[in-house]
């Protein structure tokens, strides 16, 4: 991977959507595919490439999602209990990575939720009886609303996670995070690939790990990631390539041995995920022609085990401008909730009993949850 | 083209029971245990395997030891180093034996 040769976006001032102008810096290791009019952006054509590669195991060996679940006893997938609300903030990024499934980047300005459809979570937050905010992008924080949305969850006695980039945090504008958060007793989770440079930059781009630790420092200061239960900084990592995530526990005793004798970092947990056949990171399996290698890695290790566990029977995702989606993942291929009796898949209209009706919609870039140990925003389901 | 290795054979190991199942079952209990978590990591274990892979030169090990240091959380740097490692055992021990040549040669010339 030469870094050096990729087109990086100069971009220094970010348009936050109200009209305002913002300075950020960030780390770039591609460009967003927005930005390069790829017909990639497109859900119908990541499917059409998704569904050419040739699956051969499973338990159908069918590569049909829906017919695994029912050949492992699940002839319909329905939600559990409504736990986590996972708000999308918007698609603006400071960074650009590799493998980002959300084609976040610098140059998406466009999409960024607005204070009446923050409203509109709120309103649809109090009926849901979800115990957990889980707050994701682009970079949340970069959201105008974002304290503010923070803030009213916090107060309505919800535990608030807020997905960070890292970066973020050593810019002038978000250095006051680390303390406002530790204030607010929200969860950190932070994105790092690997506990080492080589790894991190390629994914995430060059000066990432430098960055990221000095975030880290921050957030140690301020009281994260030293075991106390109310300032909990949780790592994610996520293979660096096309290979599936390791055994989690086994992964965070090393990480953490590795951060405190190399750097003097703590952190509480770390999240094993999988990466999504979908977006960016479908694009670079494409460019190295392993799409189809990659699936039936991720169709192989199929573990019936995660079923009950995943995501999308415990969390539900809304979109920037407000719609329902059973995870980010379909979100981001315009997979909207599929709710009986006609009802709208929007936030303003949430009712939790539908909710609870509904059938969620699944795909082939699903197999990336029920592989191996299992994955998803909450890490290893197994 | 014929060649002696072939990539399909290694997610064919377990076809080797056919002849044995007892010993093939007694073998894979015991592979899949020596690489758990123990007093060594599972990654520290993976690396061990990957520098074995490469003494023994066996091309399927390679490709296996690889993808599961990756996995286990190893990066392209740690990897190199484990294999150079093998590199260095493997040089040193054709070099130690140096040290009989030179005895030998003192005992033979003036």
């Amino acid at each position: 991977m030469s870094l050096d040769t990729q087109e990086f976006i100069a971009l220094e001032l970010l348009s936050t959507g109200d009209g305002a102008l913002i300075e950020v810096e960030g780390p770039r290791a591609t460009t967003s595919m927005h930005h390069r009019r790829a017909p990639l952006t497109s859900p119908d054509e990541q499917f059409l490439i998704l569904n050419a590669a040739t699956v051969r195991s499973g338990p159908t060996t069918s590569g049909i999602f829906d017919r695994d679940l029912e050949a492992s006893g699940w002839p319909v997938l329905q939600p559990a209990g409504l736990d986590i609300f996972q708000i999308n903030l918007g698609k603006l990024c400071n960074m650009t990575c590799r493998h980002c499934h959300v084609d976040s980047g610098p140059d998406r300005i466009d999409e960024n939720m607005d204070l009446g459809t923050i409203e509109a979570c709120l309103r649809a937050i109090d009926v849901s009886g979800a115990h957990t905010v889980d707050l994701t992008g682009g970079a949340p924080e970069l959201n105008p609303h974002f304290e503010y949305l923070v803030d009213e969850c916090v107060q309505r006695g919800k535990h608030v996670m807020d997905r960070c980039n890292l970066t973020i945090l050593t810019t002038r504008r978000y250095q006051h995070l680390p303390q406002w958060f530790a204030e607010r007793n929200v969860e950190v989770i932070c994105s790092l690939p690997h506990y080492r440079k080589l790894g991190t930059d390629a994914q995430r781009g060059k000066g990432t790990y430098d960055k990221s630790l000095r975030a880290l420092r921050l957030l140690n200061e301020a009281g994260y990631g030293q075991g106390d239960p109310t300032r909990p900084l949780t790592l994610v990592t996520n293979p660096v390539g096309a290979y599936l995530a390791g055994n989690q526990a086994s992964l965070e005793a090393e990480w953490k041995e590795a951060l405190a004798k190399n750097h003097d970092v703590y952190f509480d947990r770390l999240l094993a995920l999988n990466n999504m056949p979908m977006s960016r990171y479908l694009e670079w399996l494409m460019e190295k022609g392993m799409v189809e290698e990659y699936l039936e890695k991720l169709v192989q290790a199929f573990n019936p085990g995660t079923i009950a566990g995943l995501m999308c029977r415990n969390t539900l995702s809304v979109s920037w401008d407000g719609y329902l989606y059973d995870c980010d993942f379909n979100q981001q291929l315009d997979m909207k909730m599929d709710l009986p009796g006609a009802a709208r898949p929007r936030v303003q209209d949430f009712s939790l009993g539908i909710w609870q009706q509904h059938v969620i919609r699944t795909e082939r870039h699903c197999y990336g949850c029920t592989a191996g140990a299992g994955s998803g925003c909450g890490g290893a389901i197994t | 083209m014929e060649t002696y290795y072939k990539p399909e054979h290694l997610p064919r190991f377990g076809e080797i029971a056919e002849g044995n199942k007892e010993l093939a079952d007694a073998f894979f209990a015991y592979y899949g245990k020596v690489f758990q978590d123990g007093a060594l990591s599972e990654r520290e274990k993976a690396l061990i395997a990957l520098a074995v892979a490469h003494t023994v030169q066996c091309p399927y090990c390679i490709d296996a030891y690889t993808s599961a240091c990756l996995e286990k959380g190893s990066d392209l740097e740690q990897m190199t180093e484990a294999v150079h490692v093998a590199t260095a055992i493997r040089g040193g021990a054709s070099l130690v034996h140096g040290v009989q040549m030179l005895d030998q040669v003192k005992k033979l010339v003036m």
